[in-house]
């Protein structure tokens, strides 16, 4: 019922509200009450809500221009949802006031108990619980039936899908993974050189640097930043792939997920980590030689020369092994929260941080594993 | 004319990059007519659309809104324009974090109404007239079917009671019955609103049963326009592939007559 002008957008409600000779007062509306109109307009708003409360009032409607549905509930309700006493208004405009007096209300939301709400809440978190460990035994038995199956099947491994994710998790991230490295070396170096220096004791920034970079943050540095660059990629790109239904048309061509998709991440990931994180330990390497060249006086040649004498072969080793682990995890925790997303955006958000979040204390809980499993390996 | 326009477009070019879109588009749509936008697919109908909406600026030309240009408005001014038009898009684009109720709802938040007794009372009143329980608001939009999420969708776009409603294919994804309750319904609101409409659309059953006139965009202007039957008449080799095939002869001989005439 509404009779805009289509030239003339929402202009300006006005009310006035004077004093009638023969006593009482007038509310007199004019202009265009839409819900548009109003919004700019709190002042009337205000004066609308104090002036209905008011008995004995004459409200005179019969200029107003528009007025729409809304705007005639907003009267109703501030008038008490009955006419006033005295009222005058166009015919078409009751209407609207009529439509607001039959309108029966439904129910709210169905109110639930506090004892409903937690029973309810425990068997959520009992279905979670056990929907989780049952897609985790899926998603690791099917990975190692592929395995099998691919050993047995070589020339169906598939090779494109996995030098796809070799470059994507490895190759690109060599800049960030370079940057962060080569930083936190310097910073390393320093921090020690400092303590070093008060005990004259220079030559051990080449034990520290050598023995905690390469068996320990080299490696933890690369799995946290291809957790939160890769593992997040991985289960968009997924998760994606459910809004789309690209995994629809996947199961509807008999391909399987794991196959196409979470075996070639997994499989990239395990060849890519090790190689990412000797790649950061170099870069660690670098920053930690250049600021104790800076700080102690010790160059690079003997710095390098000096390395393998205290820092054993065992370590690389190590660092190696769990770099491999590590990649094998985030690839897993991403793809199985990737294919537990449903095809909304606030299920893509939450799953996505999931996937970093748990991955990267996964990565963290592991390496404490390794450090308890190998104390006595690899110490000069 | 010009004055009485709710819709305007004059001399609209379109290019994305060297391609070109719209070649010199002017239109001018009167209050509450409901136009028929037709072409064929990637035409660039949904690019005129969102031109409309300001989700696009064309490359040459100017689009008013109730006389007003969408180029030349600020920012804020821009927004007051385009809560003037209800917009359905193509998928109802709910938001998904939301239930139907704040679907509904988002838009008389957003301007600032949050008396909760009127947000609801209005919400409720929306829901019905588009042929929803009140129940159903209380659904998150994963688990409403197709044509639900258009009525959803529907009702949002309506909820301010704009003057004028942009539909992207509003039937399209609906079984027959569905589409021609879709049909029913917005003429029914349309009457109770007096909107303008500008669709978008493939369906001949709506063009027939609901437009007051028909645009159709080919070779990358309005090569016809006006009533159904005077678009019907044009000698233009889409439109006639367009309304001269079995298909859409059996359409408009169904009941007898083309729209307007019986």
């Amino acid at each position: 019922m509404t009779t805009d002008s289509p030239t003339s957008p929402d202009t300006t409600p006005l009310l006035e509200f004077t004093k009638q000779d023969k006593g009482g007062y007038c509310a007199k509306l004019s202009g265009n009450w839409n819900l548009r109109s109003i919004a700019g307009a709190a002042d009337v708003q205000k004066q609308l809500s104090r002036i209905a409360t008011e008995e004995g009032v004459y409200w005179d409607m019969y200029t107003v221009g528009v007025l729409d549905n809304a705007v005639a509930l907003m009267l109703w309700l501030a008038w008490g949802e009955r006419f006033p006493s005295a009222l005058q208004l166009k015919p078409e405009h009751r209407q609207l006031f009529e439509r607001w007096q039959s309108q029966q209300m439904p129910a709210g939301k169905p109110a639930i108990t506090l004892s409903a709400m937690l029973a309810n809440g425990f068997n959520q978190l009992m279905a979670r619980s056990f929907g989780s460990m049952r897609a985790t035994v899926v998603i690791l038995g099917q990975l190692a039936l592929d395995a099998l199956y691919l050993l047995a099947h070589p020339r169906e491994v598939p090779w494109s899908e996995i030098s796809s994710a070799i470059y994507d998790a490895g190759v690109r991230a060599l800049g960030i993974t370079a940057l962060v490295g080569f930083l936190i070396g310097i910073v390393l170096s320093y921090l020690s050189a400092l303590q070093l220096k008060m005990f004259g004791a220079e030559i051990y920034i080449i034990n520290i640097l050598g023995l905690s970079i390469i068996r320990e943050l080299g490696p933890l540095l690369a799995a946290i930043l291809v957790a939160g660059r890769s593992g997040s990629a991985m289960t968009a790109q997924i998760g994606i792939m459910r809004v789309t239904e690209e995994l629809d048309a996947l199961s509807a061509m008999g391909i399987s997920h794991s196959m196409r998709l979470t075996l070639p991440k997994v499989a990239a990931l395990t060849v890519a980590m090790p190689l990412l994180s000797v790649w950061t330990s170099f870069m660690a390497l670098m920053g930690g030689v250049l600021s104790a060249q800076n700080t102690l006086d010790i160059n690079y040649q003997q710095f390098f020369i000096k390395l393998p004498d205290v820092v054993p072969l065992a370590n690389v080793f190590i660092g190696l092994g769990k770099s491999a682990v590590f990649g094998l995890v985030i690839a897993l925790i991403a793809c199985y929260f990737g294919f537990r997303i449903k095809p909304n955006t606030e299920s893509l958000g939450n799953e996505t941080t999931n996937s970093v979040v748990v991955a990267i204390t996964t990565v963290i809980m592991i390496d404490a594993v390794f450090a308890i499993l190998f104390m006595k390996v690899g110490m000069p | 004319m010009s004055g009485s326009c709710v819709i305007r477009l004059e001399h609209v070019w379109t290019r994305f990059g060297s391609k070109l879109i719209h070649k010199d588009i002017n239109l001018c749509l009167a209050q509450g007519e409901i136009l028929g936008l037709v072409g064929a697919s990637g035409c660039g109908k949904t690019t005129l659309l969102r031109e409309m909406i300001g989700l696009l600026a064309p490359s040459q030309g100017e689009v008013f809104v109730m006389g007003q240009s969408l180029q030349h408005a600020t920012a804020s001014h821009g927004q007051q324009l385009r809560s003037n038009c209800g917009v359905l898009f193509q998928k109802g684009a709910l938001f998904s974090a939301l239930n139907v109720f704040e679907n509904i709802a988002f838009p008389l938040r957003e301007l600032g109404f949050n008396d909760d007794s009127l947000v609801r009372r209005l919400v409720f009143m929306k829901l019905g007239s588009v042929g929803l329980n009140a129940k159903d608001a209380w659904l998150n939009p994963a688990d409403l079917s197709g044509g639900m999420i258009k009525r959803v969708a529907l009702a949002r776009a309506l909820v301010l009671e704009p003057s004028l409603l942009l539909l992207d294919e509003p039937t399209a994804g609906l079984d027959p019955i569905a589409s021609q309750d879709f049909v029913n319904l917005l003429s029914g609101l349309h009457q109770e609103l007096h909107f303008t409409v500008v669709m978008v659309t493939h369906d001949l059953d709506i063009l027939r049963d609901l437009c007051t006139l028909v645009a159709v965009l080919a070779d990358k202007q309005l090569v016809a326009y006006g009533s159904l039957a005077s678009v019907i008449a044009n000698q233009h080799p889409f439109v006639k592939q367009f309304f001269h095939n079995k298909r859409a002869e059996r359409v408009f001989q169904y009941r007898g007559a083309i729209h307007g005439q019986g």
